[in-house]
Parts: C-alpha cells; sequence; structure tokens
C-alpha cells in the first residue's frame, strides 16, 4: 500500500503496487501513520519526497467502496472526505520541505495530495492532473478549493483546475503554475530530479519547525480550515 | 436596453443599442430579471454568453443620472443606489447553475469591467476596445465587492495595481498578458461571439450538473461569496 524509506536525508514515501492508488480509509491511515513517523524522525537537513509506482499516482478517494455500502455511500464518502484533511494538515504541518514525484496521473484527492507538497515535479509525456468533481456531479469539499486557492494562484488558472473537467498534461500544468516542472520522459527522471532538489535543499540544513511556520505563515486560511496553527515560536539562528 | 435569446443550449443575453449601456436602475433591474429568467430555465449543459453591440461592452453605472439629482448628496445617494442594486448582479452571475462567458465586443469600464469579470470566461478583442477601472481618475473610491471580486479573480500584486490602481486603458493583449482576460485574438465583434460560441458549444457537451458546477465556482471564492451574502454550501446527488 505505502512505504516510507530513508536514503540519508531524504524521506522517500511510495504508494505502492500497480494499481490506481485510491484512498480508502485504510490507505489514508497508512499514509497518516508514515507521515508521523517522518514528522517524529526528521532531523535538521530532512526533506520528504513522494511518489507512486505505475501509471497512477493516485486516482482519488476508493469511489467503488463508497458504492458497494448501496445506501450508505455518501455516508462513506463524507467518512474518507473527513479523513483525509488529517493528512493534508500533516504534509502542510510536516517539519522539512516536501516534494511530490509524479509517477504517473493524480486526479480529485490524489491531486490534492500532491499539491499538498511544496514542490511538484511531473512527467512531460504522461500523466494528467485531473479534478473529476465537476464531470462525476461531486461537490468540491471546502479544504479542497481552499488548497487550490491557496496554491494556484491565477484565477484562470484555478478555473481550469476546479471548473473545466480538464485533463491537464505537464506543459500545460506548468505554464499554468500548478506544478513546478514537467520536464522529464520518465517516471526515473522526475524522481532523479527530485531527489537532486531534495538533496540541495537538504544541504541547507534548516530548522525544520521554523520551515513548517513559515510554510503555514502562507497559507493562513487553508491552515484554519484543516485545524492547524500557524504559532511561529523557534529558536533563530541570527 | 437587454434581450436575452436562447439558441439550443445557449442563453445569450445582449446589452443593445449603439449606446454606452451605462447601468442606470433600470438596467440593472432589468439584467437581474433576465438571469433569474435564465436560472430558472436552465437544464444540464445549459451556458450563459453576455454580449452587446458597438463601441461599448459597458462603461458602467450612469453617473449622469446621479448628477441630474442635483444636489451632492443627492448625486452621492443615486451612486450608492446604482453600487448596492449592482451587488445582486455580480451574486446572480456566480450562483448561476451553468457555466458564463463575456464576450467583449468593445469597452469595458468600472461596473461594466466588474460585469464581465463576473463571468467564468472572458474573451475580448484583439484590435478595439479597452479595460478600464476609471474611479481612481475619477475621484471615486470602490466598493468593497468590485475589489473583492478583482481580488478573487485576478492573481497577481502587479495585475491588481494595473487594474485597479494604474488608471491604464489596457488593451487585449495586455489583458491577457496579466491574465485578466482568457484570450483577446479576434479582429472583429463577430470574432469575439463566436469564440463564445464555440466554447460554450464545447462545455454544453458536458451536460454537467449546474448545481454542481456553480457550488465548485462559488467554492473558489470564499470571501467574495461571503460579501455578497451567497450560501456556499449546497447538497447534490452524486453519480458515483
Amino acid at each position: 500500500m505505502c512505504t516510507l524509506e530513508k536514503r540519508g536525508d531524504l524521506f522517500l514515501l511510495t504508494l505502492t503496487g500497480e494499481d490506481e492508488h485510491r484512498f480508502h480509509p485504510d490507505t489514508i491511515a497508512s499514509v497518516l501513520s508514515l507521515l508521523e513517523q517522518a514528522k517524529s524522525q526528521s532531523t535538521k537537513g530532512s526533506v520528504l519526497i513522494t511518489t507512486g509506482h505505475g501509471k497512477f499516482f493516485s486516482n482519488g478517494f476508493d469511489l467503488a467502496w463508497a458504492q458497494s455500502a448501496g445506501h450508505g455511500a455518501i455516508e462513506r464518502m463524507h467518512q474518507m472526505v473527513k479523513s483525509f484533511k488529517p493528512v493534508l494538515a500533516a504534509l502542510l504541518d510536516l517539519p522539512m520541505p516536501t516534494i511530490a514525484a509524479l509517477n504517473g496521473h493524480a486526479a480529485a484527492s490524489g491531486l490534492m495530495f500532491a499539491l499538498s507538497h511544496d514542490y511538484v515535479f511531473m512527467r512531460k509525456d504522461r500523466g494528467v492532473l485531473y479534478m473529476s468533481e465537476v464531470d462525476i456531479g461531486l461537490p468540491v469539499p471546502d479544504y479542497f478549493s481552499a488548497l487550490v486557492v491557496a496554491k494556484v494562484g491565477s484565477g484562470i488558472a484555478r478555473r481550469e483546475l476546479l471548473l473545466s473537467g480538464k485533463k491537464l498534461k505537464g506543459e500545460e500544468a506548468v505554464a499554468l503554475g500548478i506544478v513546478d516542472s514537467a520536464a522529464h520522459d520518465s517516471a526515473e527522471g522526475v524522481v532523479e530530479a527530485t531527489v537532486s532538489l531534495g538533496e540541495s535543499l537538504a544541504a541547507k540544513k534548516w530548522n525544520g519547525e521554523v520551515y513548517a511556520s513559515i510554510r503555514k505563515s502562507l497559507y493562513p486560511e487553508l491552515c484554519r480550515m484543516v485545524n492547524l496553527t500557524a504559532n511561529n515560536l523557534a529558536t533563530h539562528n541570527l | 436596453m437587454c434581450t436575452l435569446e436562447k439558441r439550443g443550449d445557449l442563453f445569450l443575453l445582449t446589452l443593445t443599442g449603439d449606446g454606452e449601456h451605462r447601468f442606470h436602475p433600470d438596467t440593472i433591474a432589468t439584467i437581474l430579471s433576465l438571469l433569474e429568467q435564465a436560472k430558472s430555465q436552465s437544464t444540464r449543459g445549459s451556458i450563459l454568453i453576455t454580449t452587446a453591440s458597438g463601441k461599448f461592452f459597458s462603461n458602467g453605472f450612469d453617473l449622469a443620472w446621479a448628477q441630474t439629482a442635483g444636489s451632492k448628496t443627492g448625486a452621492a445617494n443615486r451612486l450608492h443606489q446604482m453600487v448596492e442594486s449592482f451587488k445582486p448582479v455580480v451574486a446572480a452571475l456566480l450562483d448561476l447553475p451553468m457555466p458564463t462567458i463575456a464576450a467583449l465586443n468593445g469597452h469595458a469600464a468600472a461596473a461594466g469591467l466588474i460585469l464581465a469579470l463576473s463571468h467564468d470566461y472572458v474573451f475580448m478583442r484583439k484590435d478595439r476596445g479597452v479595460l478600464y477601472m476609471s474611479e481612481v481618475d475619477i475621484g471615486l473610491s470602490m466598493p468593497d465587492y468590485f475589489s473583492a471580486l478583482v481580488r478573487a479573480k485576478i492573481g497577481t500584486s502587479a495585475a491588481r495595481r494595473e487594474l485597479l490602481l494604474s488608471g491604464k486603458k489596457i488593451r487585449g493583449e495586455e489583458a491577457v498578458g496579466l491574465a485578466i482576460v482568457d484570450s483577446a485574438a479576434y479582429d472583429s465583434e463577430e470574432g469575439v461571439v463566436e469564440a463564445s460560441v464555440r466554447l460554450g458549444e464545447k462545455l454544453a457537451a458536458k451536460k454537467w450538473s449546474g448545481e454542481v458546477y456553480a457550488s465548485i465556482r462559488k467554492s473558489l471564492y470564499p470571501e467574495l461569496c461571503g460579501i455578497l451574502g451567497l450560501e456556499t454550501r449546497v447538497f447534490a446527488t452524486p453519480k458515483l
């Protein structure tokens, strides 16, 4: 389902298996637990890189699991929406730079998961970003919209992401300012680039608590919505 | 003054006549009523395209009408009346259960530009027409919901300043560069409308649920919706 490895300064969180890496309550709980593990083991210079195996980074919530409840489908949807919020909060709160290395498609909550990282790299040749909600007829959870508003600057880009039903390829995602880079023609290429970035950030030996507090200060509205406080107590190296 | 036609899936709202299409309380009431009509007749796949005929999309509030009140207080009251009555027009557009496209045939200034920006997509001409927030030049302060709309829709500080604080008359190419409009590729009124219709038909083919569309749209602008008194939560039955 998902694993956490340490490679020097880098924590590598991988969504394993060749499936769609959909977020089922169990997956969500695992991801949350691994993020808590990374946080507890963090030191100055720690960096998180999140990636996946196969065609998908993540295709969003496990809608099939919701549907298998028949009348209980809406309740299961709400459960996943609610339990996913702490994952976003954990990433926003993580005391280290975070990089999403998109091996493939990122849709709905899978895309939100990616956008919760400080840096997002995707492939040039494969993989799309897709907010499927408007096509499926699902309203977008409030903290999803808050994340998009926090991270994506232009009104036009936000509309293209949330309101157009478009499947955005790498080049367009870069032009819209949604991802940092879509320069690599393979999953390995993307991971390599993120490791390279990760190592240069690690070399700064930043204080993780300070990093997290500065990050959160950029997104006060989003932090409020995911129940994070943005207090800024830290010892400086002045 | 203004008309609403239906062409297949597309609702076409037109500010008619060759004048400046200034917003007088009567115009505002008419526009609001036509938007309510479109809303009541909307189905999956509905689209709104708003345009005008002549040199102007709209040159803003009817300041001449305000001035004919005879006194400074009277003029201020009339202006205030127009500002207050226009707010529901912006709200109606944000709430409209269908994608909305503004096809700018010509100049859009002040409240006229706010009307344009209240749409999901804005197309303008390359060769003619400017966007102009005249308030700083006239010495009028900005209604709070005008600024909130600009903040909601326009991403960079530099673009917001160019729009609200520079007194510039922004032409098509620059408006695209500032990400204020989607496109300024057309050299004629017909060109802009045609492009809007093409986009409209593409979006209509998605057969989206209008309620879901409107709720996702409003979720992008929580602060603005708060100022306009718009409810942002919606219950919808998804096709899971």
